[in-house]
C-alpha cells in the first residue's frame, strides 16, 4: 500500500510539504542543470513562439496574405466574427468530456477495484491498444461506421428509418468519446487504486450503506484523477480539428478549424493569431476555475495541476 | 510494409498468378507484387551479378537523393513515378494538398524543400510577384514542346515572355451525381442549389474551397464565376448560408462519400468524375449550363529547390507524351499536349467527362488570381463554414 501511495506522488497527483525541505538542501548548481533541459525547453517552445503570436496578432494581413506589421487592435474587435466558432467548441468539448467521464468512471472502478489483481495491469494496458493505430485510420473507421451503410443500416433493419448519424455534432461527440476514452482512465484508475480501503470498512462498520460510502468516500476522493483526466480531454478537444473535420464533414466547426482556415486558406495570419491568444485565455480561465471548483469538492487544496 | 514470413517462402504457380491478377486489378502494389513473388530478389541478384543489365541512366549524370513533389490527390501513375525512381536512381517523395491557397501559404511560410509542385493557372502570377518560383529553364525540359500545347490551356505559364510553369493538364469543375438516386437529371446550377435545398436535403456535398463554393453559388444569379463585387458575393453567401443546414458535408474529398452511398451529388473535378465512373457507372458528370470553372494545372519549380536538376528531370519526364498518356489514363484529366493525346484510346478521348461538349464548354470561364486571393471571399466561406 505505502508503495503504491509513493508511486502517486511521483505521478504528481500529490505533492506532500516534505517535498520542498528535501529540495533546498541540494546545490542550486545541481537544481539549475537539472531543470535546465525542462526550462529551456519551454523558453524555446513555449514562451517564444507564444511572444510571436501574440506580437502577430496586432499586426495586419499583408496584401497576399501573411503578416504586416502594425499595431492595432482590430483583430481582436474582429473575434465575434468566429463567436459562433467559440459557442461550438465550448459546447461540445465540455460535453464531451462530461461523458467521457461518465463512460470512463465505472471501466476505472472495475480495473482498480473488482478486477482480480493479477489481471489488472493487463487489462489497463488494453485500454490503449487503439492508439496503436493512426488516429486518421480510426476516424476514417468512424465514417464508414456511422456513414449510412453502418449503424443506420442495421437500426433501419429494426425500424428506426433514416437515421443521420455522420456529419452531425453527434457523430462528433462519439468520435470524441472513443478517441480520448484512453486518457480518461488511467488518472481515475491511480486515484481508486491508492484509496484506502480501511475507510470503506470503518464505513461499512459504521452502519454506511454502499452507496453512502461510495458518495461520502470514494467519489471525493478519486475526484482529483477525473479532475486531471478531464482537463487531459478538455484541453485536447478544444484545439482539436482533425475530429470535427472527419465526423463532422466540415458542418461542425471549431474554433480548431477556424485556425486551419485562417492560417492556410484566408492567410489572415494575424487575424489568426488574435483567435489562438483569446482560445488560450478561455482555456487558461476555464481551467484555473473547473480545478478551484472540483479540488474545492474533493477537499484536497494542496493538490497542484494547473 | 513489413516484411512477412512468408515472403522468403516459395511462391507456387497458383499463388503466383492469382499475385499477377491481383496486380493487374490495382488493387496490389507492383512492389507489393514483385515482394511476394520474389522477383525484387530474383532481379536484384541478377543485378549484381551482371551490371549490364541495370537501368540505364536515360538522364542527365549526377542525379541522385529523393525529388519532392508536392501535388493533388490521385494526380499520378504511381507506375510512372517508380520507373522515374527506376531509370535515374531519384526516389520520387510524393505529398498532397488540398488547396491552392495552402501550397501558397505553406510556400510564403518559406522552407518548404519542394522541388516540384502543380499550381493551377490562377495562382501562378501571384507566385511569381511574390518571387517564390523560378523562370524555368526550357533547355532542361528536352521532352517540353510549346507547339504541342493547346493554346487555350497554356497562356497563364507565360508572364512577360518568360516561362515560369508548363501545362500538366487541364479540367472542368462540376458536380458529380448518383443517378439511382438522382432522377431530376439536372443541367444547371440552379437544379443544383434548388435540389440541394428541397428533395436532396442531407445528400449534397460542396467543396470546402471558396474559389469553386462561392464562384458555383454566383453561378444561380447569373453572375461571373471570379466576381468579386460586394453585393454580388453577398447573394452568393445568403444563397450558401440557406443550403448549410441542408449540406451532408463540406469537403473537397468527396470521393468516400459518394462511393459510400452517404452522398448523391457533390460539385466535383473532371478526374474524380472520371475515377467515380469508371467504378460506379451510375455516376455521371454535369457541367452547368450557366458555366462555372475551367482551370490547367501547371507543373513549376519553387526557388530554392533543393534538388534542382532532378525537379528538371522529373518534371521532363513526365511530360515526354508516352508518360504523359499513362499519367492521363491513371488520373482521368484531358492532356493540354497533342503528341499524348495521339496516344490515347479512342474512348478516353470521346469520354464526355474529360471532353464535355462545346457549348458546355464556352460558357466556362478561368478563375482569376484576385478571385483566390481576395480576402473578402475567404471571410465569406468562413462564416459560411460556421454558420
Amino acid at each position: 500500500m505505502s508503495r503504491q501511495r509513493s508511486l502517486a506522488t511521483a505521478a504528481g497527483t500529490v505533492a506532500g510539504p516534505h517535498e520542498g525541505a528535501r529540495a533546498g538542501g541540494r546545490s542550486p548548481l545541481i537544481t539549475a542543470l537539472l531543470i535546465s533541459p525542462a526550462a529551456l525547453f519551454f523558453i524555446f517552445l513555449l514562451i517564444l513562439p507564444l511572444a510571436v503570436v501574440v506580437i502577430y496578432s496586432f499586426g495586419e494581413r499583408a496584401p497576399a496574405g501573411g503578416y504586416a506589421p502594425a499595431f492595432t487592435f482590430a483583430n481582436y474587435l474582429n473575434l465575434p466574427a468566429r463567436g459562433k466558432a467559440f459557442l461550438n467548441t465550448l459546447t461540445l468539448a465540455p460535453l464531451a468530456t462530461l461523458i467521457t467521464a461518465i463512460v470512463a468512471y465505472p471501466m476505472a472502478y472495475f480495473l482498480a477495484l473488482k478486477a482480480p489483481a493479477r489481471w489488472r495491469l493487463l487489462l489497463l494496458a488494453l485500454c490503449i491498444v487503439p492508439f496503436w493505430t493512426s488516429q486518421l485510420l480510426r476516424y476514417y473507421a468512424w465514417m464508414m461506421i456511422l456513414g449510412s451503410r453502418g449503424i443506420p443500416s442495421w437500426l433501419a433493419a429494426i425500424g428506426i428509418e433514416d437515421l443521420r448519424i455522420i456529419n452531425t455534432p453527434s457523430a462528433v461527440l462519439i468520435g470524441a468519446v472513443y478517441g480520448f476514452l484512453p486518457l480518461m482512465v488511467p488518472p481515475i484508475y491511480v486515484s481508486l487504486e491508492k484509496l484506502d480501503r480501511r475507510l470503506i470498512e470503518a464505513a461499512a462498520d459504521l452502519g454506511a450503506t454502499p452507496l453512502s460510502s461510495f458518495m461520502q468516500i470514494t467519489l471525493p476522493m478519486s475526484l482529483p484523477g477525473v479532475a486531471t483526466g478531464s482537463m487531459l480531454v478538455f484541453i485536447l478537444l478544444m484545439g482539436d480539428y482533425i475530429l470535427p473535420q472527419f465526423l463532422g464533414g466540415g458542418k461542425v466547426f471549431f474554433i480548431g478549424n477556424a485556425l486551419v482556415d485562417l492560417f492556410l486558406q484566408s492567410r489572415n495570419w494575424p487575424f489568426g493569431a488574435a483567435v489562438s491568444v483569446a482560445l488560450v485565455a478561455i482555456m487558461f480561465a476555464t481551467i484555473v476555475v473547473y480545478m478551484r471548483f472540483v479540488l474545492g469538492l474533493s477537499g484536497q487544496r494542496r493538490v497542484a495541476l494547473v | 510494409m513489413t516484411r512477412k514470413h512468408w515472403e522468403n517462402r516459395p511462391i507456387s504457380a497458383k499463388e503466383f498468378m492469382r499475385e499477377l491478377r491481383r496486380l493487374e486489378k490495382g488493387s496490389v502494389s507492383r512492389r507489393h507484387f514483385l515482394a511476394v513473388t520474389g522477383l525484387a530478389t530474383a532481379t536484384a541478384t541478377l543485378a549484381g551479378s551482371m551490371p549490364w543489365l541495370k537501368p540505364r541512366r536515360a538522364f542527365a549524370a549526377g542525379l541522385s537523393g529523393t525529388v519532392n513533389l508536392t501535388t493533388w490527390p490521385n494526380y499520378h501513375s504511381q507506375q510512372n513515378l517508380d520507373d522515374f525512381a527506376a531509370k535515374t536512381g531519384v526516389k520520387v517523395n510524393m505529398s498532397v494538398f488540398g488547396s491552392n491557397e495552402e501550397m501558397l501559404a505553406k510556400l510564403q511560410a518559406g522552407s518548404t524543400g519542394w522541388d516540384v509542385f502543380v499550381p493551377t493557372n490562377y495562382t501562378i502570377s501571384t507566385y511569381q510577384q511574390l518571387g517564390l518560383i523560378e523562370p524555368l529553364e526550357l533547355a532542361k525540359l528536352p521532352n517540353y514542346d510549346a507547339a504541342a500545347q493547346d493554346k487555350r490551356f497554356t497562356a497563364e505559364g507565360t508572364i512577360n515572355g518568360t516561362v515560369y510553369a508548363v501545362p500538366k493538364d487541364w479540367g472542368t469543375t462540376g458536380y458529380v451525381i448518383n443517378t439511382k438516386k438522382v432522377t431530376q437529371n439536372p443541367t444547371s446550377w440552379k437544379d443544383f442549389w434548388e435540389l440541394a435545398q428541397g428533395p436532396l436535403s442531407g445528400r449534397v456535398m460542396v467543396h470546402d474551397y471558396q474559389l469553386t463554393t462561392i464562384g458555383n453559388a454566383l453561378k444561380q444569379f447569373g453572375y461571373s464565376f471570379n466576381s468579386n463585387d460586394e453585393k454580388e458575393l453577398g447573394d452568393a453567401e445568403k444563397l450558401l448560408i440557406a443550403v448549410k443546414p441542408h449540406l451532408f458535408g463540406i469537403n473537397s474529398d468527396y470521393q468516400p462519400s459518394m462511393r459510400n452511398g452517404d452522398a448523391w451529388m457533390s460539385v466535383c473535378w473532371t478526374g474524380d468524375a472520371t475515377q467515380l465512373h469508371r467504378d460506379l457507372p451510375e455516376m455521371q458528370y454535369v457541367i452547368g449550363r450557366e458555366g462555372g470553372e475551367i482551370w490547367t494545372d501547371y507543373y513549376a519549380v519553387p526557388k530554392g529547390a533543393p534538388n534542382r536538376e532532378a525537379a528538371y528531370a522529373l518534371i521532363d519526364y513526365l511530360l515526354t507524351p508516352d508518360i504523359n498518356a499513362k499519367e492521363v489514363k491513371a488520373h482521368g484529366y484531358p492532356s493540354t499536349d497533342q503528341r499524348a493525346n495521339a496516344l490515347l484510346p479512342k474512348e478516353t478521348l470521346e469520354n464526355p467527362i474529360l471532353y464535355p461538349a462545346k457549348e458546355l464548354l464556352s460558357n466556362l470561364e478561368f478563375g482569376a488570381a484576385q478571385t483566390l486571393t481576395n480576402p473578402l471571399r475567404a471571410e465569406i466561406m468562413a462564416r459560411f463554414k460556421a454558420a
